[in-house]
């Protein structure tokens, strides 16, 4: 039973007052992009006390390179990430790639993504593995910057402080293959059954992963990570052992934590976490010692 | 009071197209346009919302329901319960059992309550939430064999636990079992599939001089539904004038009532047109599904393949209403072998009631669960055969003079066998491209998702046969009527088509005006809007329309044309025996062109209103299930092509190709698209489309989780359309809308057994059955 009091509708035309409408309204709901809040406020799912529009927040729709690393601003959506991010950020270009339909695509933005903090959201994993931090702000304190490994706290739950907004995310450009793969049980427009993200760091000898929809939050797998960092040839670039590619799979089958639900079982969601990590990891490596960068989403 | 906003009127036909041509659809460009007006588009001043609330819980006694928090919120205008119900108080397609809003007991989650009429959709829905309803929950009755064994004490209602028990008895089975040098047999499940038609329930009620009712809904069957609403509104049938509205997809989905009982009595109870549209969650809710079905199937052969015979059990579980389930059973009986030559059958057919989601029509009406279990057992026959798919179909097909299980001949052309072979013929698209890596990610199975570049994949090849009844069954006059009128307006000469056809999006009065055109030597026709001023159409399902409303259409045009002529001879001065229309005109064999339509209509108008029936049929006995119970007999064939990445269990649907026997092409253009459309239907059931139910709760009402195919999950199809005319029927035609639906199924889900190894015994198929 909800009370059928007004929601205000704020509609800030620059991020100074957008900031100053959060701090006056820590209840507000930010809409950047609305394709995820929209559906839950129609089906009345939740009644927040304001939505805060920040679409016509200009800054926030634009990206920027800044001494060697990406700024992302929260409103640029994903069918720009695709066609101007693509060659630079391969694995989130991918994922963008798999987020709805073509309209959802002109609409919806990572910012959205990462204010609604879903474990299915599908820019998450391509941002753990490429290391991404989350540029947060409030008129109060200023400017934070949350790596992406801390920003999930929990289902449906992130970071952010009742006064804050999220206003870019900061990455690094590709300096190896990135991939991104998700299991949906249709060939398109399907949310996540799970889904993984790998990134290769060969300067650092370094390989990130990001893991959707099979925990309560996104999440690194860590141990994988550390383990294949360790045992890859950088140099020689040789040819993957088998036993390395199985084993990096098991670590990330055992990284997750799913449920059984609707969209699939707990068993097939790590089972399929193991079969993605060893083809997306296979897919890296073969570009690694090609010496390319990866593909680009088409 | 003045029509609404958005209601339809009447509709030029576009093109001068008749029989066997594929003019254009009035409806196609708008609705591709974003511009057709939906039922849910209408709009009258003044008019009220209304909205439902439903029980949440599969199975409770209701205790107590307060209206009065609900009274209380500003800009509420009525709030009813069962107790505000005018008239009788239980509603039913075929047996009144439904309750109009649920008293003493709810039996589904999702079943009507109570309803508020407010002055804005969000303030009924926000008053419907105060509405107060204490239940009890009991404990659901969910499993519909525990039912069959235990009928008295699993009773959802007073009636007793089953619906129908249909046997089918021929021969000796148990003589056939000791005979028999192969015995194959397995177990099956089909899971609830949604007719998930794009515009959900809606429509509009407004109380009409001398207390009665205009009704604008999208529904598929106007005249049985005003004579279910007019006794539980209290009215006659006569004071219900009902118009259909823009209908979004049906798929028999519209055939039993939603809104408008509920929203005849809001508009009824405040004087005031009340407008009840729907979302996709309540439409979830709002309308019947498609029957879950377990199946025991064991058949013996002879060495070479040949069938000796069939021990059958189908349940079917029908939820707690009885909606069609009677009709639903009988065709899962008296087809539940499928179009193959069995000396020996013993066949068990059940519906049950119980907790789960309501179940009635939906295209292929019990045909369709029974399709996928005797698809896959002939199957595993081939196997045991040792025989290809085709040859063990072919081997025991069944062809024009053949017996059904019921005993019935199969009177027309039914050239099965032609069919196989012709299908197995069709080219095999090219094989996956994966060794060059260029493969695009879009025809590989995940598509864009990027599972795969190629690891995995493996290709099947499946075959399925299906046999689908074309109009009612089992003694019912399912009758159409129309109405034609031929004027000369503008100078022209037009003819006014008037039915109470439903037309749900299939192309039914785009074929209709080309009957006309054909029957009357005209080019302009009109189409007036469906409504119950006509007598009755029946309904817009069973693959029927073409067929009666097509006949009475063909019926009321050869009246009008006699007419004509015969005015034609009196104003000619000539024997009208030798007269024919052709291009408008009126021509003799012997004089040629003799005048115009026009000049011989001058500003007279001929109508003239003819009903049109099928040949009787005859109930199914009810020991014995014999009986030529069926009006006509529809065959479809499919081959599936699949591309399985057998290590995460998802499925790429590479072609499907289909040959069909449609008698006579009206519309090549229209009947293509029942054929793609029907296919993609069966695609989805086999691979993603289902209800998950757990407890008698819908655990995925919204199409973010209930998943229907994209144009990247269907593919393209190769067709091979055959017209062997049945001779009863209008122009030879056959019906065509469901025979597609049948047969896509198993094709598919053999492919995939194919690729994979996997018995796959239930639908859809999961990616975790392929994987486990």
């Amino acid at each position: 039973m909800r009370d059928s009091e007004d929601m205000d509708f704020l509609r800030p035309m620059t991020w100074e007052d957008a900031l100053a409408a959060k701090a006056a309204h820590p209840g507000a709901l930010p809409v950047q992009g609305g394709t995820d809040v929209m559906v839950e406020i129609n089906f009345d799912v939740r009644r927040p006390e304001a939505l805060l529009d920040l679409n016509p927040v200009r800054e926030l729709a634009e990206w920027d390179a800044v001494d060697g690393r990406l700024r992302v601003g929260a409103g640029v959506p994903y069918v720009r990430v695709i066609a101007e991010l693509g060659d630079r950020l391969p694995g989130l270009a991918q994922a963008s790639r798999t987020v709805g339909s073509p309209q959802i695509r002109n609409r919806g933005t990572v910012g959205g993504n990462l204010g609604a903090a879903s474990p299915a959201g599908d820019s998450h994993p391509p941002l753990l593995a490429g290391g991404a931090e989350i540029e947060v702000e409030s008129a109060a304190r200023g400017v934070r910057m949350i790596p992406a490994a801390d920003f999930y706290t929990g289902v449906k739950r992130n970071a952010l402080e009742p006064d804050e907004l999220v206003r870019a995310f900061w990455t690094r450009p590709a300096a190896g293959p990135q991939y991104f793969s998700k299991i949906g049980t249709r060939n398109a427009m399907v949310i996540a059954v799970c889904s993984f993200a790998i990134a290769l760091h060969p300067g650092e000898r370094r390989v990130g992963t990001g893991v959707g929809s099979a925990a309560p939050t996104p999440r690194r797998a860590a141990a994988a990570e550390e383990f294949l960092s360790a045992e890859l040839d950088w140099e020689g670039r040789g040819p993957l052992p088998d036993s390395v590619a199985r084993r990096f799979g098991d670590l990330v089958r055992e990284a997750a934590a799913p449920i059984d639900d609707v969209r699939g079982t707990a068993d097939y969601r790590r089972h399929a976490l193991a079969v993605m990590a060893r083809r997306t990891l296979a897919w890296a490596w073969n570009d690694h010692r090609a010496g390319t960068a990866g593909k680009e989403a088409s | 009071m003045a029509a609404p906003i958005k209601s339809p009127g009447r509709v030029s036909a576009p093109g001068d197209g008749g029989v066997g041509d594929s003019p254009l659809r009035p409806d196609g460009t708008l609705k591709v346009a974003g511009e057709f007006a939906y039922a849910s588009d209408l709009w009258i001043d003044g008019m009220l919302w209304g909205a439902t609330l439903r029980s949440p819980h599969p199975r409770a006694r209701i205790v107590s329901v307060d209206v009065g928090p609900a009274l209380a919120v500003p800009g509420v205008r009525a709030v009813l319960t069962h107790e505000d119900v005018p008239g009788r108080k239980l509603f039913g397609l075929d047996d009144p059992d439904q309750p109009v809003l649920a008293f003493g007991e709810v039996r589904h989650q999702g079943e009507p309550v109570a309803l508020v009429a407010a002055d804005h959709p969000e303030t009924a829905r926000r008053a419907m939430e105060r509405i107060a309803v204490e239940y009890e929950v009991l404990e659901p009755v969910t499993d519909p064999r525990a039912v069959i064994a235990d009928p008295e004490g699993l009773k959802v209602q007073d009636r007793g636990g089953i619906v129908r028990h249909q046997p089918v008895v021929v021969g000796d089975v148990a003589a056939a079992k000791r005979a028999a040098e192969v015995v194959v047999a397995g177990e099956y499940e089909v899971g609830i599939q949604d007719q998930a038609f794009l515009g959900p329930e809606a429509g509009l009620a407004i109380p009409a001089e001398g207390g009665g009712l205009d009704l604008y809904v999208s529904t598929q069957w106007m005249h049985q539904d005003v004579r279910q609403i007019a006794p539980c509104l209290g009215l006659d049938e006569e004071q219900i004038h009902m118009t259909l509205a823009g209908v979004g997809g049906a798929f028999g989905g519209r055939e039993d009532l939603s809104m408008q009982i509920h929203a005849g009595m809001l508009a009824l109870h405040t004087g005031r047109p009340v407008k009840m549209s729907y979302n996709r969650y309540e439409s979830f809710f709002g309308h019947v599904h498609r029957h879950p079905a377990q199946m025991r199937y064991e058949y013996g052969a002879a060495a070479d393949g040949t069938l000796l015979y069939a021990d059958v059990e189908i349940v079917l579980d029908g939820g707690a209403y009885t909606s069609s389930t009677v009709n639903v059973t009988g065709n899962a009986a008296s087809l539940g072998v499928g179009p193959y030559e069995i000396p020996n059958i013993r066949i068990d057919a059940y519906g049950v009631y119980t907790n789960n989601p309501p179940c009635g029509a939906m295209r292929g009406f019990g045909a369709v669960q029974a399709c996928f279990a005797y698809e896959s057992m002939m199957d595993r026959l081939a196997d045991a055969c040792d025989l290809s798919p085709v040859e063990v179909r072919r081997r025991n097909a069944v062809s024009q003079g053949s017996r059904l299980a019921t005993g019935q001949v199969i009177e027309a052309p039914a050239p099965l066998a032609e069919m196989l072979t012709r299908l197995e013929a069709m080219p095999m698209p090219p094989a996956l491209d994966t060794a060059s890596g260029t493969a695009d990610l879009r025809d590989l199975p995940g598509g864009a998702s990027q599972t795969t570049h190629g690891e995995g994949v493996v290709r099947g090849v499946g075959y399925g046969v299906g046999i689908k009844n074309i109009c009612f069954s089992e003694g019912f006059d399912d009758l159409s009527t129309a109405r034609v009128r031929l004027e000369v307006i503008g100078g022209e000469p037009t003819a006014l088509v008037h039915t109470a056809a439903a037309e749900v999006g299939q192309g039914l009065v785009t074929v209709e005006a080309q009957i006309a055109r054909t029957e009357l030597g005209v080019q302009k026709v009109v189409i007036a809007p469906a409504d119950n001023r006509v007598g009755d159409a029946g309904s817009s399902s069973a693959s029927r329309q073409s067929y009666m409303t097509g006949g009475a259409v063909k019926t009321a045009c050869e009246a009008v044309r006699a007419e004509l002529l015969a005015l034609a001879g009196r104003r000619l001065g000539r024997a009208h025996g030798d007269l024919a229309v052709a291009g408008g005109k009126i021509v003799s064999r012997a004089g040629g062109v003799l005048a115009s339509i026009e000049e011989v209509l001058g500003g007279d108008a001929i109508e003239e209103t003819r009903e049109y029936h099928h040949r009787p049929t005859a109930p199914m006995d009810p020991v014995t299930g014999q009986g030529r119970s069926h009006t006509q007999l529809a065959l479809c064939v499919h081959r599936a092509v699949v591309d399985v990445d057998v290590d995460l269990g998802l499925v790429k649907v590479v072609e499907l190709a289909a040959v069909q026997d449609v008698g006579r092409i009206l519309n090549r253009l229209s009947l293509e698209g029942q054929i793609h459309g029907g296919s993609a239907q069966g695609l989805g059931l086999a691979v993603m489309e289902e209800i998950v139910v757990s407890g008698g709760l819908v655990r995925n009402p919204s199409f973010t989780d209930y998943l229907i195919p994209t144009i990247l999950d269907m593919p393209p199809m190769r067709l091979d359309i055959l017209e062997n005319p049945d001779p009863e029927a209008p122009y030879g035609l056959r019906g065509a809308g469901e025979p597609p639906t049948l047969s896509s199924t198993p094709a598919i889900v053999a492919a995939i057994r194919d690729a994979t190894g996997r018995a796959l015994t239930r639908v859809p198929v999961r990616p975790e059955h392929i994987v486990a």
